[in-house]
């Protein structure tokens, strides 16, 4: 199953609280069920993504790190 | 010749970078300072401002009074950087030529990119709006206080968390804190960004009964009904709402095409250098780099920036790096304090709040007129680790 990605945000290089801003606003122009792609270098991104996700309700579908860049998958409740 | 350096903005750091140069090259420089206010203004006194602690007399200098006398000073607002060619142009028709420019325009308030914030809520970013929430609170009998942020990022991070405290002390002071409530909305899922800071005060806000909503990102406020929404789509019921207005890079960065879609400055970390411009620097809030907007960041930058220019004016390789070295007190009330140090590399490690630390900030306020930006204090000493 392919998964179509409605809006992937750049956020590397941003240090907390950033990330989790940019997201909030971003997300809020999505539909319910779409996808948005996040991705930061702060560390403290993945403690916050979680927390964050499980605070709003927003499912994070998928979270990997690869050469220093974390990725966020995250599905729009 | 005499190299030509431009700064632009007299805040901390435009100050100190201004009499630093002038003191390193003497008459191979010729410094101008150029500030729309010729008032430098001493920010992190409008806290105290707000609650009633201190009035706004102490808060503001004329710039010319803290510039070394071979300094020369332009109160005129600047319109444009040409970069290529090297100028500066200013409000009233004239231009300034420069070898080598220092940008310290420091951070704009835009409050109205927050619906209904002019209204609806109270600030301590501006002198003005500090001096209004002090009526406020003045006026204050009982009720909910809600303090939020209305747009990232904003000036000193501590400040919100210094404010709900000494706020919470000064109900009590009042005898007013058992009809109160205090209530910080935090962008994050703690009091403050950085983890080991919110740790200590979390135990503290709640001690003293002081409210934390997670998570609450001011998005729009509505005065009349006195209710404050978040971009996570809360709503939250308030008597007084205090929220720190959105911040912009300076019209003179946006209108030279030198920043970011939000007006920041793109500034190397470790050099301070703007963009691909190798002779101009950025320092202070006016940048984009990831560390505090903050007096004490621009404290600490301006010694590189000086040093960098003087060994371009000479002709040696510049050598001094920023490591993103910030400190700040953050005071917690009931006359303590504690104190945050970190650069790129070392996270802070906060001691327990004391006495000492409120002293250590009292005393920085009283002396930082004759000191901070002649330059009187060089930090160049490594952060000190404390292993917690």
């Amino acid at each position: 199953m392919s998964i179509a990605i409605a809006k992937s945000l750049d956020l590397k290089g941003l240090s907390c609280p950033m990330p989790i801003v940019k997201t909030a606003q971003a997300i809020k122009e999505l539909l319910s069920g779409e996808l948005i792609e996040a991705l930061a270098t702060d560390p403290g991104s993945v403690p916050d993504f979680t927390a964050w996700c499980r605070a709003t309700g927003n499912e994070l579908v998928e979270q990997t790190a690869e050469a220093g860049v974390y990725r966020f998958l995250i599905r729009k409740r | 010749m005499p190299a030509r350096v431009v700064v632009l903005g007299g805040g901390v750091g435009g100050t100190l970078a201004a009499n630093l140069i002038s003191k390193t090259l003497g008459r191979d420089a010729k410094v101008t300072v150029v500030d729309p206010t010729g008032m430098h203004v001493y920010q992190p006194g409008f806290l105290y401002v707000a609650l009633g602690q201190a009035n706004g007399r102490w808060l503001a200098r004329d710039e010319r009074t803290l510039l070394r006398k071979d300094v020369e000073l332009v109160v005129e607002p600047a319109l444009r950087i040409h970069a290529d060619a090297g100028t500066l142009q200013l409000e009233r028709g004239g231009s300034l030529d420069w070898d080598y420019l220092v940008v310290a325009t420091g951070a704009r308030l835009v409050p109205e990119q927050v619906p209904g914030l002019v209204e609806g809520a109270q600030e301590f970013y501006s002198l003005e709006g500090a001096q209004r929430l002090r009526e406020e609170l003045r006026r204050f009998r009982g009720g909910r206080i809600l303090v939020g942020i209305g747009g990232i990022p904003y000036k000193c991070p501590p400040a919100p968390v210094e404010f709900v405290l000494m706020l919470e002390q000064e109900l009590r002071r009042r005898g007013i804190r058992d009809r109160s409530e205090v209530t910080l909305l935090s962008p994050l899922n703690r009091a403050f960004t950085i983890e080991s800071a919110s740790k200590l005060i979390q135990p503290i806000m709640d001690r003293r009964g002081i409210g934390l909503s997670t998570f609450f990102n001011v998005e729009s406020i509505d005065a009349n009904a006195g209710v404050v929404t978040s971009l996570e789509g809360e709503k939250a019921d308030y008597d007084l709402l205090i929220v720190v207005p959105p911040h912009r890079g300076q019209h003179v960065i946006e209108d030279s095409d030198l920043g970011d879609p939000s007006g920041w400055l793109p500034t190397d970390r470790a050099t301070l250098q703007v963009g691909k411009h190798e002779r101009i620097f950025g320092i202070g809030d006016a940048t984009n780099l990831p560390i505090s907007k903050s007096g004490s960041t621009a404290h600490f930058e301006a010694p590189v920036v000086a040093s960098r220019i003087a060994s371009l004016v000479r002709g040696t390789a510049p050598r001094e790096n920023y490591g993103g070295k910030v400190m700040c007190f953050l005071e917690t009330g009931d006359r303590r304090a504690t104190v945050l140090r970190f650069d790129y590399e070392h996270p802070p490690t906060p001691p327990q709040p004391s006495r000492a630390w409120h002293v250590a900030k009292w005393m920085f306020n009283r002396l930082y007129w004759e000191t901070v930006p002649q330059g009187r204090i060089p930090e160049r000493r490594p952060i000190e680790r404390t292993e917690p």
